[in-house]
Order: structure tokens, then C-alpha cells, then sequence
């Protein structure tokens, strides 16, 4: 085992620890501020972005003059309304399938009362001064953005008012809006027209304008198609890998197959005499995993000569420092070290687990275990990077486009002034694109050739060069009393560490999550075995594997005690209150029950079909899961049917939020089912999705979801939702054949689909 | 290199390529035609699904040497005119199915291909068509509904 530390992986682990709290943080980004621009500002800020999109942008009056005066109006980054009606409006953050580019503009367009057939969407440039946080991660995208987009759209509205209200002489008060159009009794003005009227009044602030209520909702929360569905299913070239620049090149680039590899030396002049081939180099890189690491890059005028070339390139790695990594020797120390009731470091201790085990009625002990997974985005990791007239210029599929701008400036010894990004449609994120190392490295070829670059990483580097997450052991001990309540939890966690003293990104398990502050008695542990493999935040971060864990082995306790899984589940929320994380558990019940409903939970089921329940919280938002399952004598299974019961606050697209519930269903079973990575001796074993089974068509089960609505403050779906999805079906699997499964992925346990 | 002569969606293309290389490539880089996406390059994911004389393959396994003078068809030339969109693609806008979208282009060609086989498919039909198309995103439910829904049409139209 390699237990050295190295000091490169540590700072940039931390880096990713810090990741993921950023993206899961309950703190609103800057409240929004009407941007105000004065028109040097104004050209800058078109410069910056590109010229002709946003060419028309109007920042106040000041602006539209800038403008060129077409008498549109445009009282802020978001959303400019042609005097002919069109309304565009611009979606900040990157669309990576979870459906912001259609969520956002919706969240606009209800607050500026506009019919959602006048609006036109546009991705908007890369520039956080204006737009504020323009990432997407930890299921934050609707949240952050919630309030900031609301005001962009009635401050829009207000003004509108005012300008018909002017033009009418009447007070704004007795106005009203609704389809594009502002109403005074008899009265209607098209927003169109009204456009060149409120451009010239002063923008409100937008913390004083008036928000609408959620029953005052026209638009949201019903089932809207997505804003670029005609140009995916046309084939139109949107993602990363489909940008193509005038006299644009393909590289690829190499990197040491164990990671913390360096070149000694490469067949460059070989390479170099391909057909094809442009030019081949080594890059030192600076390394860290989330920008450079060394490698030699080869650039040639096709995609496949670069991919033919690769094929004959001979690269002599200095591996001393690299990682050794042997999943079969961490799985053993780590069963090993399971036989330990507490590990080396506690988290949290309350009550006195040990008397509560001690009196018992009933204690269950079971060691839990789960491999490494890889996010396998359908889209590999490219980018596209020019660098000229002194600045870097990069067409990328990333998650962080406003991260990104101070990473790759950093990683290419530049100004972040003299970084600029477009950000294109991602094929696939679930958290491998927060990190932005694909870019920094075309950056870095960018900067070496004289033309454009696109780099574009096959599917075995992608698999290759993940920031896994984390496989992890926990070693569980529980006790029931006599009446069948559970008293008492215990959990050694083994899990590793890049820098010997914190989990690593990705593989920690907090004390205040469920159960701890539910239960009189629990205690939390780990111990942490070093790795160099890295790791990362992937859909879910922890809840993805963790809530597998914790909710089967709650199941395991209700069938000790002899007790209804549900009743039993509703016995350890409690009371309705809110515990210190977040987790309300006056909603988790709600939902809870809503699944078991809707499902018909306790109805008799075909023989060798089997229910089960699990409910998770995480990413603000509360989702109970039911699945139905049967196994057959040969251990197929079949997952016939799954109901997801969400309470995510209200909805913003119908569709959208369906459709995330629906994809984490497919996600979580693939997972589970036969997805598994290993490494040994530093190298990823699996090279391509022959060996990393993701879920076909024929397996998929029936979906349905069914949201609570409430007040609260609106959460996105697209992580919450998956945690729930392992539990559930393994304990249906228990319920259906009596195999409590114990070890992912299914396969191990000699399940197959 | 060779001078390569191809059908590529009703027109007649030239691409001088080494012959070896596979269609995908051709399409992408010389024809500019990015619609047929990379996944895997092994012929595990279906991104690259086009159709060579109506049968779905996948482009990045097939050199192009092995489909001068056979039709191909990609998603890009799916769609009658620019006006009109196949009813597989119009039902793929109704359902929603795309999420990030990235392996839609290789679902509707299977789908298309079964279509034009298979005018009523069953779900087990569906299954077996489209088991070599991967979506990572997990839109199987709505790829499903669509197809029902686009047979649908096909059948109206007919009657
Ligand atoms: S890219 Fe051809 S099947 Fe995956
Ligand atoms: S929609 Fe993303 S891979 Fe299918």
C-alpha cells in the first residue's frame, strides 16, 4: 500500500473539499444588484462578451444610446424586449442536462409577466461581475439564483407599468401585467411597445420591487419542453466537442496512467513524422491533478490521426512519485480494520451507545461496503482553446465557467483579464466538471501552437483520469429494546485521506447526518487510509453512497425488531422539527408517506416481488423513494417499478424536475447494479464501457414522481433525488428473496439484470 | 490518403482521408457534420449511430472505405426539410426527452431504423432496438414514450 503523502495531492484535495462545501452551501450568492454600467463599462462588458450577442444590451438609459438606440429594452444583463415584443433572455449558468437553460429564463419570464412563447433564450456570456454565480453544482443552480432572477424579471415588469402607466396618466397601482402585455381597465399595451418608453426611465432597485406570491403563479410549476430541444434532436453543434474554429487543430495529450507520473522522456520525433500530425511536445504541467499534470500533447489536423498517433506514442514515465494504489490491499486493511468497533478518530458520541448496545433486546452488526465509481459523462472531456492577441480564448464544457476563469489563469501564468470563456451545452457534468483540468491542459497547448486547438480525450482517458468517488467501509452495530424502538447506532466509517488528516473529497460522512441527531445513543467514527487516487464530488457528493448505508441498515433493524419498515422509519424522524443540517423531519415524513401511498406499500405482491423503502435528505431537498423489484432463483433482478415523493419547494419546470427523478432512478441502479472502479498498482483497471456496464434500455424501470409543493425555499433535483434510489432497492431485494445485500455493486453479490 | 466519394444525406461528398478512418471522423471533421457524436470509440455506446443504406451502425467502428456508394444517412439529414421534422424528432420535443442531449442523435437513429422496420413496436421491440444506445443521463422512460408516440403518428398519417 502506498501510504506516502504527497504534498501537491493535498493542497489540491483540500481544493476540492472546499468544492464541494462551496456548491453545497445554503448562502445566498450576492443579493442581485441593478447593474448600473457606464458606457465605457457597457463596451467593455459587450467586448468582453463577444461582440454581436450582446450587441443591443442596455444597461439604463445611458446604455441604450450605447445601444445604438433600436429602442429596445434591456433594464439589465438578463432579458432585453424588442420594440416588436421578442423578449431573449440570457441563462447564466451552464446547462449540463439538468435543465437550466429552460428553468431559468421560466423563473424571469413569471416575474416579468411574459407569455413564454414571446421569449427567445440565449446562453449569456462568461462574466460573474454582471451575472453572479455561473456554475452548476450540489443542485444549487435554483436556489442561488432564485431570488436574483425573480428581481431581473420584476424589475422589468415594474418598469413596464411605469411606462404605460405614464403614458395612460394613470397611477401604476391600478396596472396590472400579464402575456406581454400591460392592462388598465379597458385599456392593453403590448410590452413591445412600451419597450422604448421604459428604457428611458430610471431603473428601480431591485431589493425594493414587489415579488409575486407562488398562488400568483402563471408560468411556473407546470411541464415546459426544453429551450434547445429542436437543435439537439437536429443535430445542431452545440457541446464542447462540436466547436470547430477557422484553421482550428486537434490535440491530445497523454498523461502518466498512475497518477503523479512524470515524463522522462517521449518518441516526439517519431510522432511528429505521422501522418497528420502537426507537432508533438511535453508539457511539465504544474502537478495538480485539477489543472496540469505532465504529459506530452499531440496535435494534428484531424481528431483520428491525433487518436492514431496516441496509439504509437512511447512515453518513459518516471513513476517514483506516482501513485501505487491496489484496491484489493486497501479492501483488505480495510476489512481488517472493520473488526475495530470505533476507529481512530471520533466524530460524534452521544448518549452511551455502549450501555444501549449492552441492554439490549436486539443488536445487528453488519459491515457495509462500497467501491469507487466513475461520473462517465457521455460527452468526454474536451475543450477548445485559442490563444491570441495576448489573451486565451476557450469554447469550454465545463460546470464552473466563472471558477474557471481564475484556474486556468493561474494553471497558464496569466492575468484572469486575459482569460476568456464561452461556455457551450455540457454533455453530461454529475460533478466531473467542476474541475476544470481538461482546459487548463488545452490552455496550455493553446498557448504552444500558433492556431487554435480543440482537445478532445478519448473514452479511455476519461475513465483514466476521474476524480473517483470514493469507495468506503463501515462497519455498523445497532441495537432495538423490547418494544421494537431502535436505541442505539454505531458506525466505524473506513474511509481515505490524500493528506492524512481529513477525509478525502468526496468520502467524509458528517456528524449531524441522519440518524445522529435523531437517536438517543450514536456514536461515529473513521479511520482513514491513505490513497493518491483522486477523488472527487460526483452527483450527490457522500449521500450518493452513504444513504445506501444507512437506510438499509435501518431497514435491517425494523425487520430485527419485527416492525413495519415504514412505521418504523416514521418512529425515528420523530417530531416534526428541523435538525441542525437542515433535514426537517416533519417534511421527511410527509414525503415518506406520500411514497408508501402512492406505491401501495403493504398491498400483497406477486410472489418473488418485493417492496422497499428508503428516504434521504440532502442538497435541501427531502425525497422518499419506494421500489418494487422481483429476483428469480438465478438472482435476476428485475426493477419493475420505482416511485419517487419529493418535497423540493415549488417547482419550476414540471418536466424538468421530472425528468432529473427520473434520470437519478436510471443512475442509481446502474450504480449499484454493476459499476464498480478499481485500481492496482496506481492504474484505473476499467479502460471502456465494456468493463463499466452503464444501465441499457431493458433494465429500466417504470418512473413515477409526485411532488409536495410547499413554501419553502426551492431547491434544484438533480442530486437530491439519488440518494434514495440504492436503499430502496436493495431493501426491496431483501423484501423479495431475504438477501440483505451488503456489498455494491450487485454484480459482487452475484446479481445480474 | 485517398479521395473518398460518399451519399451523405441525399448529396454526393468528397473526403480525402486515409480510407482506414472511421466514418465518424469523416462526418465530424471533413464533412463538418457534428451532429453523430463521440462516446466510446469501440462500439459500446451508440453515440455515433447513423444509418448506411436504412440499417443503423456505428460510425466509429466503420472505416469509411467500407461505405462508398451506400446511402448514409445522419441526424442531420433525418428531417424531411428544415421546415418539416421527422416525427421521431417532433416526438422527442413533446416528451422532453433530452436531458444533456449528448446521446440523442445516436437514440433517434436507432429509433428511426426500427420505425421504418417496425411500424408498431412492442416494448420488448423498443428494448431490443435501442439496447446499444447508452444514456448516461437515464432518459430510457421518455425514449420509450416517444417512439409509442412517434409510431403513432406514422399511423395516423397512413390511414
Ligand atoms: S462512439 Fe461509437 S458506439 Fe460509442
Ligand atoms: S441525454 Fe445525456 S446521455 Fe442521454
Amino acid at each position: 500500500m502506498n501510504a506516502r503523502v504527497n504534498d501537491t495531492d493535498m493542497t489540491v484535495d483540500e481544493t476540492l473539499r472546499q468544492l464541494i462545501g462551496e456548491m453545497e452551501s445554503s448562502a445566498v450568492s450576492a443579493p442581485f444588484r441593478a447593474v448600473k454600467l457606464d458606457r465605457r463599462s457597457f463596451l467593455k462588458l459587450t467586448g468582453l462578451a463577444g461582440g454581436g450577442l450582446v450587441l443591443g444590451f442596455a444597461m439604463g438609459s445611458d446604455a441604450v444610446a450605447a445601444a445604438g438606440g433600436d429602442g429596445a429594452f434591456a433594464p439589465n444583463a438578463f432579458l432585453r424586449i424588442a420594440r416588436d415584443g421578442s423578449i431573449l433572455i440570457y441563462s447564466k449558468g451552464p446547462e449540463i442536462g439538468q435543465g437550466i437553460k429552460t428553468a431559468f429564463p421560466l423563473i424571469i419570464a413569471e416575474e416579468l409577466d411574459a407569455k413564454w412563447s414571446d421569449v427567445k433564450v440565449e446562453q449569456a456570456p462568461v462574466n460573474p461581475a454582471v451575472f453572479g454565480r455561473q456554475s452548476a453544482g450540489g443542485s444549487r443552480s435554483i436556489p442561488d439564483s432564485w431570488d436574483q432572477l425573480r428581481r431581473a424579471g420584476a424589475v422589468a415588469r415594474q418598469m413596464l407599468i411605469a411606462a404605460a402607466a405614464a403614458q395612460w396618466k394613470v397611477p401604476a397601482g391600478e396596472c396590472s401585467a400579464s402575456d406581454s402585455m400591460v392592462t388598465h381597465g379597458k385599456r392593453k399595451a403590448a410590452y413591445g411597445a412600451l419597450a422604448s418608453k421604459a428604457a428611458a426611465l430610471p431603473v428601480p432597485d431591485a431589493a425594493t420591487v414587489k415579488l409575486k406570491d407562488r398562488k400568483e403563479y402563471r408560468l411556473l410549476g407546470k411541464w415546459y419542453t426544453g429551450v434547445d430541444n429542436r437543435a439537439v434532436v437536429t443535430g445542431k453543434p452545440l457541446f464542447g466537442i462540436d466547436q470547430t474554429l477557422p484553421g482550428m487543430k486537434i490535440a491530445v495529450y497523454q498523461r502518466c496512467p498512475a497518477t503523479g507520473g512524470k515524463v522522462r522522456s517521449a518518441n516526439l520525433d517519431e510522432i511528429r513524422q505521422l501522418p497528420g500530425v502537426r507537432d508533438a511536445f511535453v508539457i511539465e504541467g504544474n502537478g495538480k491533478t485539477t489543472e496540469i499534470m505532465p504529459g506530452v500533447a499531440i496535435v494534428a489536423d484531424t481528431t483520428w490521426a491525433a487518436f492514431e498517433a496516441r496509439k504509437k506514442l512511447r512515453v518513459d514515465w518516471d513513476e517514483s512519485a506516482a501513485s501505487k494504489d491496489s484496491w484489493k490491499d486497501l479492501s483488505k486493511r480495510a476489512a481488517e480494520l472493520a473488526k475495530l468497533p470505533t476507529g481512530t478518530t471520533t466524530l460524534a458520541n452521544i448518549g452511551n451507545v455502549d450501555e444501549a448496545l449492552k441492554g439490549a433486546a436486539k443488536t445487528v452488526s453488519a459491515l457495509y461496503t462500497y467501491p469507487f465509481v466513475s461520473h462517465a459523462p457521455l460527452e468526454p472531456q474536451n475543450c477548445t482553446a485559442w490563444s491570441h492577441d495576448g489573451i486565451v480564448e476557450f469554447w469550454s464544457p465545463t460546470q464552473t465557467a466563472d471558477r474557471a476563469i481564475e484556474t486556468a489563469a493561474g494553471a497558464l501564468g496569466i492575468t484572469p483579464d486575459k482569460v476568456k470563456i464561452h461556455q457551450t451545452r455540457v454533455g453530461g457534468g454529475f460533478g466531473r466538471r467542476l474541475m476544470n483540468d481538461y482546459m487548463c491542459e488545452a490552455g496550455a497547448i493553446a498557448q504552444k501552437v500558433a492556431h487554435p486547438v480543440k482537445l478532445v480525450w478519448t473514452r479511455e482517458q476519461d475513465l483514466a483520469h476521474d476524480f473517483f468517488r470514493a469507495g468506503g467501509f463501515h462497519s455498523l452495530t445497532g441495537s432495538v429494546d423490547a418494544a421494537g424502538k431502535l436505541t442505539g447506532w454505531r458506525n466505524h466509517f473506513i474511509t481515505f485521506t490524500h493528506d492524512g488528516k481529513a477525509p478525502s473529497s468526496g468520502a467524509d460522512w458528517p456528524a449531524n447526518q441522519f440518524p445522529g441527531l435523531s437517536l438517543p445513543n450514536y456514536q461515529l467514527s473513521h479511520t482513514l487510509l491513505p490513497i493518491r487516487t483522486p477523488t472527487g464530488p460526483w452527483r450527490a457528493p457522500r449521500s450518493c453512497s452513504v444513504a445506501w448505508v444507512i437506510q438499509s441498515f435501518l431497514h435491517e433493524l425494523a425487520v430485527a425488531a419485527g416492525r413495519d419498515h415504514r412505521d418504523f422509519l416514521l418512529e425515528v424522524m420523530g417530531e416534526p422539527r428541523i435538525l441542525d443540517g437542515g433535514l426537517n423531519t416533519g417534511r421527511a415524513a410527509d414525503v415518506i408517506k406520500l411514497a408508501c401511498e402512492k406505491a401501495g406499500w403493504g398491498k400483497t405482491l406477486p410472489k418473488g416481488h418485493g417492496m422497499g423503502l428508503a428516504f434521504h435528505f440532502s442538497h435541501a431537498g427531502h425525497i422518499a423513494e419506494v421500489a418494487e423489484v422481483s429476483v428469480d432463483e438465478n438472482k435476476r433482478i428485475r426493477l419493475h417499478r420505482v416511485v419517487v415523493a419529493g418535497d423540493i419547494g415549488p417547482i419550476v419546470n414540471m418536466s424538468g424536475a421530472n425528468n432529473q427523478c427520473e434520470g437519478a432512478v436510471v443512475d442509481g441502479f446502474s450504480t449499484m447494479m454493476g459499476l464498480e472502479i478499481t485500481m492496482e498498482n496506481g492504474l484505473i483497471e476499467q479502460t471502456n464501457f465494456h468493463q463499466y456496464p452503464l444501465l441499457r434500455i431493458g433494465s429500466h424501470p417504470k418512473v413515477e414522481v409526485h411532488f409536495i409543493q410547499s413554501d419553502n425555499p426551492p431547491t434544484g433535483v438533480g442530486e437530491p433525488a439519488l440518494p434514495p434510489v440504492a436503499p430502496a432497492i436493495a431493501n426491496a431485494i431483501f423484501a423479495a428473496c431475504g438477501h440483505r445485500v451488503r456489498t455494491l455493486p450487485l454484480t459482487k453479490e452475484g446479481f445480474t439484470v | 490518403m485517398a479521395s473518398i466519394q460518399l451519399r451523405v444525406n441525399g448529396k454526393s461528398v468528397t473526403a480525402d482521408v486515409d480510407p482506414a478512418t472511421p466514418l465518424l471522423w469523416v462526418l465530424r471533421d471533413s464533412l463538418g457534420l457534428v451532429g453523430t457524436k463521440f462516446g466510446c470509440g469501440m462500439a459500446l455506446c451508440g453515440a455515433c449511430t447513423v444509418l448506411v443504406d436504412g440499417k443503423p451502425i456505428r460510425a466509429c467502428t466503420t472505416p469509411v472505405s467500407g461505405v462508398t456508394g451506400q446511402a448514409i444517412t445522419t441526424i442531420e439529414g433525418l428531417a424531411p426539410s428544415t421546415e418539416k421534422l421527422h416525427p421521431l424528432q417532433q416526438a422527442w420535443i413533446d416528451h422532453d426527452v433530452p436531458q444533456c442531449g449528448y446521446c440523442q442523435a445516436g437514440q433517434l437513429m436507432s429509433a428511426s431504423a426500427l420505425l421504418a422496420s417496425n411500424p408498431k413496436p412492442t416494448d420488448a421491440d423498443i428494448d431490443a432496438a435501442m439496447a446499444g444506445n447508452i444514456c448516461r443521463c437515464g432518459t430510457y422512460q421518455r425514449v420509450r414514450a416517444a417512439i409509442h408516440s412517434a409510431a403513432d403518428t406514422l399511423a395516423r398519417r397512413k390511414a
